[in-house]
């Protein structure tokens, strides 16, 4: 039997959307009806105008790097044989940034993703209910 | 009449109070704040039935608390076990001193994390909204992950080093030598700290604070009290807090713009200026906490605060000797309260080994969330 051991998202009523469309191989976020803001947090409110009110609207899965690290100590069991694994934080074009992991790279070290760095959504379905977005480097223009 | 006196005064510390530190198994979190509390009235020569007001942060058995100790004060509250929390639960105290509302406060710290077996990191540590789904599944978790990657934005954006990083590790262990009660005192040079493994790379170990079991306890009063109590008391000269809990865990600024408006209303409260401050205590969870917070309370330019904490600045003899008691990193992480308790024993005067000269103003400085700064000096405003 081959059962997935990483931690898998509590997924909720407001947050459904989100995994619904990155199952479909598609990146959204809710975005508030008023201001436009896009959230990456499931909540009804907007944190950038105070309003009530969000919609689900895609993104383009652009982005660049905003902050990395790498992780030599697992603190879930299900890492352990990952270890050291990268997790960064990529800023998408349209401005929210998403915690992640950048796949693709040779060795994985910090210095194979750079602060700044192009990187390009991909969609890891690592069950059949649960496909996180991942960020690979960008093809070079 | 008003509802509260508007009291014209100053407060004061009084007492205060610590335990050994290190792995207590037989006292638990109750235990070791009662422990500490003690220890605090007898340095103030008081009774705990003087106390009027009880403030506990952390240890959440408050009943328990007041049933052993037979206490009978007309406030008590506890604050959540979180460090951001140190700053503002000492706020309650002495606003409660100054409205005249009471007369005698305790704000006692408890801590058993090393024998509870408390972990910053995994599924149970989940601050505000999302982790659980936006996080954990990709692995992110731990406030040092937090601030390993605030680290790698300040060394992308003002270039700076892991060796800025170790030595504020080493100035803090070389002032941990000359404490007694310190929980690390074996000496570490640069190459050591180097030489330490990843926990969450670009961070090592010895940039990371030291769990342990402690307590402490701090009493304060009226000024107009203080002055004839046990020990010379030290005033609370200024407090100023402001959050910064709405722009998240790693606000793109490193928590700067929060910081300066904490620093500016402090200084004010206090009337004194930066050049006066003869030592600072930084809330040092991190080793990049630190150059934060020095750039944030305007010790420093903004993204100077790594060139600023090289050749010594920070060790005892240096420009603002920091942390003389070894701080969170090799003192011991009692979450800003051994912080505190060190301002005003330096102020007291007279430690051994470790005295800064002729001091007169200590600072404490808490960057993170609940950015909090507290100028105490030896004499009322």
């Amino acid at each position: 039997m081959n059962t997935y051991a990483k931690p898998l998202p509590a997924i909720t009523e407001q947050s459904r959307p989100f995994w619904d469309a990155a199952r479909q191989g598609r990146l959204e976020l809710p975005r508030c009806d008023h201001c436009s803001a896009f959230h990456t947090y499931f909540e009804p409110w907007c944190n950038a105008c105070g309003r009530e009110g969000v919609h689900w609207d895609g993104l383009s899965g652009r982005g660049r790097i905003w902050a990395n690290c790498r992780f030599h100590k697992a603190y879930f069991a299900g890492f352990q044989d990952d270890m050291p694994y990268n997790v960064a934080i990529v800023e998408l074009d349209e401005g929210p940034r998403l915690v992640t992991n950048i796949v693709g790279l040779a060795h994985g070290t910090l210095d194979e993703m750079p602060i700044g760095m192009p990187v390009q959504a991909v969609f890891d379905a690592v069950t059949d209910a649960v496909t996180l977005v991942k960020f690979r480097p960008a093809e070079a223009a | 009449m008003a509802l509260i006196s508007n009291r014209k005064d100053s407060v004061a510390v009084v007492g205060v109070g610590t335990t050994d530190y290190g792995n207590l198994p037989e006292h638990d979190a109750t235990s070791l704040g009662i422990w500490a509390l003690r220890n605090a009235a007898e340095d103030a020569g008081i009774a705990l039935d003087q106390i009027d007001g009880l403030v506990v942060q952390r240890l959440s058995d408050y009943q328990k608390f007041i049933q052993i100790t037979a206490m009978s004060p007309r406030l008590v509250t506890a604050t959540p076990g979180a460090g951001r929390m140190t700053g503002g639960t000492i706020q309650i105290a002495v606003q409660a001193i100054l409205s005249g509302l009471l007369d005698t406060v305790a704000v006692v710290y408890g801590n058993d994390g090393r024998s509870a077996g408390a972990r910053y990191g995994g599924k149970d540590d989940n601050y505000g909204t999302g982790a659980d789904q936006m996080w954990f599944p990709y692995g992110m978790t731990s406030p040092g992950a937090i601030h390993a990657m605030a680290f790698q934005r300040h060394a992308a954006m003002y270039g700076t080093t892991s060796e800025q990083l170790g030595a504020i590790s080493v100035a803090f262990r070389r002032h941990a030598l000359l404490n007694p009660t310190a929980v690390m005192r074996k000496p570490i040079t640069l190459d050591d700290y180097l030489a330490a493994r990843y926990i969450c790379e670009p961070l090592r170990l010895l940039d990371y604070c030291l769990i342990n079991d402690g307590g402490v306890a701090m009493i304060l009063t009226s000024g107009e009290r203080a002055r004839d109590m046990k020990q010379k008391p030290v005033y609370v000269r200024g407090l100023a807090q402001v959050s910064r809990l709405a722009q998240g865990e790693l606000p793109e600024d490193f928590g700067y713009a929060a910081m300066q408006r904490a620093s500016q209303r402090v200084h004010e409260l206090a009337g004194v200026g930066r050049e006066d401050i003869d030592a600072l205590m930084i809330y040092d969870n991190f080793t990049p906490t630190v150059i934060f917070t020095l750039e944030g309370f305007g010790y420093c330019p903004r993204g100077e605060g790594g060139r600023f904490v090289e050749g010594g600045r920070l060790e005892l003899g240096g420009q603002y000797p920091t942390n003389t008691n070894g701080g969170h990193l090799s003192d011991s992480y009692m979450q800003g309260w051994n912080l505190n308790a060190e301002a005003v024993r330096q102020l007291r005067g007279g430690l051994p080994d470790r005295q800064v000269p002729g001091a007169q103003f200590v600072q404490y400085l808490q960057g993170g969330p609940l950015s909090t700064s507290i100028i105490y000096g030896t004499e009322p405003n």
